[in-house]
């Protein structure tokens, strides 16, 4: 990728927090920084989650992206424009979704906040009609066009504002927590939906959220941040070698037998004729799988792969 | 044209709530019929009090009654949602969109006027009618010119509530603000006592300050008494509304650029 369409180098946003100190009459200024020495590229078309604990900075990076909150230091680029300066002309090229917050208008019909969106971002009238249309029927929204919004359900009012935030074809969508509260079949319709968005009109997606399958299930790569910068950035399956974490083979043998010890492996645990063995993730699984086999009568053999919250806890932790 | 579609839908927006809208239009009414008997009182002791007579004082009770709820003399209107969505940080949302926010608010307040104008203005004036001698404007000029007094009381009296509602940036919450803001209104917009009953240097103040071009300017325009000044009385109002709006315009600049929106 010759130009990402969002670049960033050594981002840092500081806040000055006034505390009251014990012995002391007047508050003490410190400052905090929320943000410090962020450094991540995007590529136009990639679909990438962006994860960490509450209080990492994830909801800091996003508003300095779309520009309502100014740097304190660093290079900051969004599809070329300086977020903060170009505020209005960066706000026609993306879209914005909150799973917490509503954009739609609380006591008109859903059509009423799209009409307005549309003289807001001046969408042609072609182009708003065939996106409505397309969004409308991929949602199946057809039946709630018509109704206030403060009478939808979560799930109809998450999809109205989706399909808010994607009228006017932005490049880059930037969704906070777009899962939240549903139920898992709206879930899984809703991760659909994404993936269709970024296979066929190639926008980039970049996802924050605390419910990993979203990620799981929608990024190839993944930028973890705590304490306000990056601890890793990657592939999903590059994760899942990190942090020290381990994959677990489950041996059904046809007998009880005495933990099994083979070079590799730790014994784990047994149930019985099941036995647990542990072995770290960036091992193949292939000799240790054979030296079992030569050495005891296997009835059956399953990999268990670490659970990617398992991994993510271990990168908090350190 | 997007600020017209905005205003139209400001207006029917309050227009779905018709219940809260009779019961306005009911104390409207009953407060103008109590302070009409209250004003004939006063001018009957004094029948040329602050250059009015008691047909010009009755008239002023009503048409500060049905100015009352369009200029949102009391805080209301938009500005209150505003204050909410930056107490909850929903404000952000409303950043992220290639707009103004200070056009946007401003025309969703003048849609959000117009009904309250049709509505508990209109209502009410029209009982006023009915049951006491009003003096209606002396010419069209004059009532035309009380219409675009009225527009722009509207805007001045946005553009403080604009601020006060702005303040929740700093304070995390506007209510104390707004309380204060919301008095110093009533007591100086003519609401409470026709401005020209003022005394000495209190009433010169009075109407020099904005708060006079919510109900004192307008009212004294649709009475006659700014006959053959009325560009200097509506150039009053347009000044006041520039400034503010400037006002408007510079701390939320100043918020958006220092303050955090609230909320993750």
């Amino acid at each position: 990728m010759n130009q990402p369409l969002v670049d960033v180098r050594d981002l840092s946003r500081e806040f000055v927090v006034r505390r009251r100190v014990a012995g002391r009459r007047r508050r003490v200024r410190t400052t905090v920084a929320a943000v410090h020495d962020l450094t991540f590229q995007v590529g136009a078309g990639e679909m990438v989650g962006y994860i960490g604990p509450n209080g990492a900075g994830k909801s800091t990076t996003i508003k300095m992206l779309t520009g309502i909150l100014v740097p304190t230091s660093g290079h900051l680029r969004v599809a070329g424009l300086e977020p903060s300066r170009d505020r209005m002309t960066l706000a026609r090229r993306i879209g914005v979704v909150f799973g917490q917050r509503t954009t739609l208008w609380w006591d008109l019909p859903l059509r009423d906040s799209f009409e307005l969106l549309q003289r807001m971002y001046r969408i042609p009238d072609a182009t708003y009609r065939r996106n409505l249309d397309t969004f409308v029927d991929l949602l199946d929204l057809g039946d709630q066009l018509d109704t206030p919004v403060r009478q939808l359900s979560l799930g109809q009012r998450m999809r109205g504002d989706i399909t808010a935030a994607l009228l006017h074809d932005p490049e880059i969508l930037y969704l906070d927590e777009p899962t939240i509260g549903l139920d898992v079949v709206s879930k899984g319709r809703l991760r659909e939906f994404l993936r269709t968005l970024n296979r066929e009109r190639g926008t980039t997606l970049l996802l924050t959220t605390h419910d990993l399958q979203d990620i799981e299930a929608l990024c190839d790569r993944v930028i973890v941040i705590d304490h306000g910068t990056s601890v890793f950035d990657g592939e999903l399956s590059a994760l899942r070698g990190r942090g020290g974490s381990s994959r677990t083979l489950v041996v059904d043998l046809v007998d009880e037998a005495p933990p099994i010890e083979v070079p590799g492996a730790t014994h784990a645990g047994s149930d019985g004729p099941r036995q647990w063995l542990r072995f770290p993730a960036d091992v193949s699984a292939a000799p240790i799988v054979a030296a079992v086999a030569a050495r005891y009568e296997v009835a059956d053999l399953s990999i268990q792969e670490p659970a990617i919250e398992d991994v993510i806890r271990d990168l908090y932790a350190r | 044209m997007l600020h017209v579609a905005i205003a139209t839908r400001a207006f029917r927006r309050y227009s779905t709530y018709r219940a809260a809208t009779l019961a306005g239009m009911f104390t409207n009414s009953v407060f103008g019929v109590i302070y009409s008997f209250a004003y004939l009182a006063l001018w009957r002791a004094n029948p040329t009090a602050g250059g009015y007579d008691s047909v010009d004082a009755v008239t002023y009770v009503w048409l500060g009654q049905a100015l009352l709820m369009t200029v949102a003399l009391w805080g209301g209107g938009t500005t209150d949602g505003l204050a909410e969505r930056i107490r909850t940080g929903d404000v952000a949302i409303d950043l992220y969109r290639p707009v103004g926010l200070v056009g946007w608010y401003l025309a969703a307040d003048l849609g959000r006027a117009a009904y309250h104008l049709v509505t508990r203005g209109l209502g009410p004036t029209l009982l006023g009618l009915l049951l006491f001698d009003i003096r209606l404007p002396a010419s069209t000029a004059a009532g035309l010119a009380f219409l675009l007094s009225v527009v722009l009381a509207v805007v001045v009296s946005f553009a403080i509530r604009f601020l006060v509602a702005a303040s929740t940036f700093w304070l995390l919450d506007d209510a104390g603000v707004r309380v204060m803001s919301g008095a110093l209104a009533m007591f100086f917009s003519g609401m409470v006592l026709p401005l020209t009953l003022f005394p000495g240097w209190l009433g010169t103040l009075a109407h020099a300050l904005p708060w006079s071009a919510f109900v004192q300017v307008p009212n004294d325009i649709w009475l006659g008494h700014h006959e053959g000044a009325l560009l200097a009385a509506l150039g009053f109002q347009a000044l006041w509304a520039l400034v503010l709006l400037g006002a408007c315009q510079v701390v939320l600049g100043a918020a958006t650029r220092k303050v955090v929106v609230q909320g993750g």
